[in-house]
């Protein structure tokens, strides 16, 4: 490649995709390499709004960089909280009452649910379509509703506490989720007929920006971008926690490893999140929704500490090392997007500018995520 | 040649059928709210930023000024300030600030209250939060009650 | 003092051109959001008089007392020249259109070679304005525009001869003459004289979507690519005219489109033909661009190419060539 490179010297020109694009979503700079259309290379540069979560962890007690979580995915907020607390739960020892782990899953999968269905409006905006967008807002309101319903807030909800839930459900929210259930399930063939099926759909996405398993590995991709290349990996499944092995669901895997295969992925993962909902709702049991003996000042005994959990995009890891102290000595964030955006500039070279896109938009970037 | 002619045919037919949906929504009725002119009911448990809850009896504040909020809060923006006086017991409230520009609205504050049966602060409806200066969102929270009490 | 009619009439019609061109081009885009926020199930504006009807007058404000930037660097002359390039040849193209028997500025003899001579010049003022405003995405969008019009006037030209062979005539209002009497004598039901008469009708719409840079094609613009292509380095009453440019060439493909395929001014069931006719038609088939629009993705340039050679020319000659054998037969 790099021998192409040089002979094309005078023949190529530098585009800067971004930072304020409308495909990046965000402060995502690209510089690519092209020669015409075709990129040559495409070197990804980050850090426009890096907020230095791991060392304002290391600043403040293990309660108070709780809120801070939500902030890093705010379209699957609840996700990071959940593998927050449960890290901390782990070192403290503390156990949730069963009722708090129904309601964290239910939340998070209505989360996910939310976050897959705004990735599916902003990809198909990627690739040019408005209206499937508007459709999946109209969709996603519900999921939004229901949750400010139970935490308060609309976006970066901060729900789980260490040992629990900050709040009970209200009367509304189990009829209201069942009731979403079946809107959401009558509106997928919709979906389907309007953007799947669609000739013009398939022919940009199919057999475009292919990731092949072992560039998955190479990269540490999780989420929907490995599964699209046919690695079955989902820390739900194959490091269980919470309350995800009573569940009964499937985890889409597809081979091709194309932006088509994410996509299904995706579309299959909402059907999935719902009957996980479904299954939590039918199962939800009475009882307290916090542990009873939470000590007010949280000191975690010396350790080292670490739980995944799995987002909307893959597999989020927090590594806490403790002191003994009540504050984190060392607080270590793994976020899924940083992996999958790494392997792009590999991925695209040699790809026309539009198909680049159209796997970018594939690998559901959010930016604040990757920047932390 | 038959595959061919088979997927201009079926491709058409996704466009033809991606056509029919938008124009049902078309001459479907609208869902969106038209916010000025109309609003949604807000739900009760709604976090906005925080308010001093009065005494149902004396309207003065229930804040017994021992600083849990203060420590609790991860983004250091309130500040209480109280004094001993005579005759009453425990401290009065002198000043209670909400530094709304760097607070994140996660409820720690609200959460590590100690006053029973009611918590001494709580979450605000308000969220037609626009102004034109920093200054207006550095909130006195002790003003507003007084305010409200008038 | 004596002034010749035929020059009043001809100034007439001018001022009536123009007129229609610019409130065409400011109540589409209206139109286009409206319908947009529909198909979306919102309102879309409302605020700017009764149903928003104002909002494009408002709009014309905002666009001309904005500052025209011309960024360092550009060609000055080329950057300038570029939306009136644009513009003019949309609104000269109306010239020859024929609303209805009476209403119609120049009855030209070749009055569909001047629409088509007219439409290809748009290109060259969209590819001058992009070399011109030294941007790299609007570089790219120049070349894009180029290449996807030369691969979709074969198509298009092919089948308009096919319709010119049927017609005998290149005269618009003697072609729109042969059709009058109900709508099974428009030449998208012309079955007798090629079967393939409506895939003809959707091969020409394609490619005037294609021509006027309509989405599904809209491959100039691609603002989640090349955030706004040819017209990134615009602003204001620039880019306004460029606006009005692309929207007075849709104007026009749907006029040449009714006047072709759809009987121009004939009424479907042979009662009162007039201009009203030929209007109603013209806005269902902008009404049908503009939902298309707001349905599919983009298509990409590739793809878009596939689509024309592989799929529209071959189609075309054959319909060029059945009706040819037929029209020898019959």
């Amino acid at each position: 490649m790099s021998a192409l490179i040089q002979s094309q010297a005078n023949e190529t020109f530098v585009l800067n995709l971004g930072p304020q694009h409308p495909a990046t979503h965000g402060v995502l700079r690209v510089k690519l390499t092209m020669d015409g259309e075709y990129i040559v290379e495409a070197e990804p540069v980050l850090g426009y709004i890096h907020r230095m979560h791991e060392k304002m962890g290391e600043n403040r007690t293990w309660a108070q960089f709780l809120p801070n979580t939500g902030r890093m995915d705010y379209l699957h907020a609840l996700a990071f909280n959940h593998g927050y607390v449960a890290l901390v739960e782990r070192a403290a020892g503390i156990t949730v009452p069963e009722r708090a782990e129904y309601l964290r899953v239910i939340t998070t999968e209505l989360n996910r649910v939310s976050s897959h269905l705004l990735w599916f409006g902003a990809f198909i905006l990627d690739l040019g379509g408005f209206s499937p967008l508007l459709y999946a807002f109209d969709d996603r309101e519900h999921i939004l509703d229901l949750l400010e319903s139970v935490t308060g807030s609309r976006l970066t909800y901060c729900y789980f506490r260490f040992g629990g839930v900050y709040n009970d459900i209200d009367d509304n929210f189990v009829p209201g989720a069942r009731a979403f259930i079946k809107r959401l399930r009558e509106r997928m063939p919709m979906y389907h007929n309007l953007v799947t099926k669609n000739i013009i759909l398939m022919k940009r996405l199919q057999e475009v920006g292919p990731i092949s398993a072992e560039m998955c590995r190479k990269y540490g991709a999780t989420g929907p971008v490995c599964r699209g290349s046919g690695i079955n990996f989902d820390v739900r499944k194959h490091e269980p926690y919470s309350i995800y092995p009573e569940m009964d669901f499937e985890v889409p895997v597809y081979e091709q490893g194309d932006s088509m295969a994410r996509y299904m992925v995706r579309m299959d993962e909402i059907e999935q999140s719902l009957r996980i909902v479904e299954q939590a709702l039918d199962k939800l049991p009475e009882g307290p929704v916090m542990a009873e003996k939470v000590p007010k000042i949280l000191k975690p005994p010396k350790g080292d500490y670490y739980h995944a959990v799995e987002t909307a995009r893959g597999s989020f890891g927090v590594r806490a090392v403790s002191d003994g102290g009540n504050i984190p000595y060392r607080l270590k964030l793994r976020s899924p997007t940083f992996s999958n955006l790494s392997l792009f500039g590999e991925a695209c070279r040699g790809m026309l500018l539009p198909d680049a896109l159209a796997l970018m938009g594939s690998l559901d970037l959010v930016i604040p995520e990757i920047d932390r | 040649m038959s595959d061919y002619l088979k997927e201009i045919i079926s491709g058409t037919w996704s466009l033809f059928v991606g056509l029919g949906i938008t124009i049902r929504y078309f001459f479907q009725p609208v869902v969106t709210v038209q916010y000025p002119h109309q609003t949604l009911p807000m739900t009760p448990r709604f976090r906005g930023h925080t308010e001093l809850v009065p005494d149902p009896e004396s309207g003065g504040p229930l804040c017994i000024v021992c600083g849990m909020c203060e420590k609790a809060c991860p983004s250091n923006c309130i500040t209480v300030r109280g004094e001993k006086r005579e005759g009453v017991k425990g401290k009065v409230l002198t000043e209670y600030t909400l530094d709304f520009t760097r607070c994140s609205l996660c409820g720690l504050c609200v959460e590590s209250c100690p006053v029973t049966p009611t918590k001494a602060i709580t979450f605000s409806r308000d969220y037609n939060l626009a102004g034109v200066s920093k200054e207006a969102y550095i909130f006195d929270l002790k003003k507003r009650l007084e305010a409200e009490n008038r | 003092m004596h002034v010749d009619p035929e020059i009043l009439r001809l100034v007439a019609f001018l001022v009536g051109v123009i007129a229609f061109a610019a409130l065409n081009a400011a109540y589409l885009v209206w139109l286009e959001r409206k319908e947009a926020a529909h198909i979306q199930r919102r309102i879309g504006p409302k605020e700017v008089g009764p149903f928003g009807l104002l909002q494009p007058l408002v709009d014309g404000i905002k666009l001309m007392t904005k500052q025209l930037i011309v960024p360092a660097g550009v060609d000055p002359v080329l950057f300038k020249i570029a939306p009136i390039l644009v513009m003019v040849p949309a609104i000269m193209s109306f010239v020859a259109i024929p609303f209805s028997d009476t209403l119609v500025a120049r009855n030209l003899d070749l009055g569909l070679l001047v629409i088509f001579a007219f439409a290809s010049v748009n290109v060259l003022g969209l590819l001058l304005g992009a070399w011109g405003s030294r941007n790299k995405y609007a570089v790219i969008s120049a070349a894009r525009v180029v290449s996807q019009n030369v691969a979709y006037e074969i198509p298009m030209l092919v089948t308009v001869v096919t319709l010119v062979m049927i017609s005998g005539t290149m005269n618009l209002s003697e072609i729109v003459g042969l059709q009058m009497g109900g709508f099974w004598h428009w030449n998208i039901l012309n079955l007798a004289a090629s079967p393939l008469m409506p895939v003809a009708f959707l091969i020409f719409f394609v490619c005037m979507l294609a021509e006027t840079n309509r989405a599904p094609f809209d491959m100039a613009e691609a603002e989640s690519e090349l955030v706004a292509g040819a017209f990134t380095e615009y602003s204001g009453m620039g880019f306004g005219v460029f606006f009005m440019g692309e929207y007075a060439n849709i104007v026009i493909g749907a006029s040449v489109a009714t006047i072709l395929f759809l009987g121009g001014w004939d009424c479907p069931f042979g009662l009162f033909p007039g201009v009203h006719w030929f209007l109603i038609k013209m806005y269902f088939l902008i009404f049908t661009v503009i939902w298309i629009r707001w349905t599919f993705p983009r298509t990409t340039f590739y793809g878009l190419l596939n689509l024309s050679w592989k799929i529209l020319i071959p189609i075309s000659f054959v319909n060029l060539i059945l009706t040819s054998a037929m029209l020898k037969v019959f």
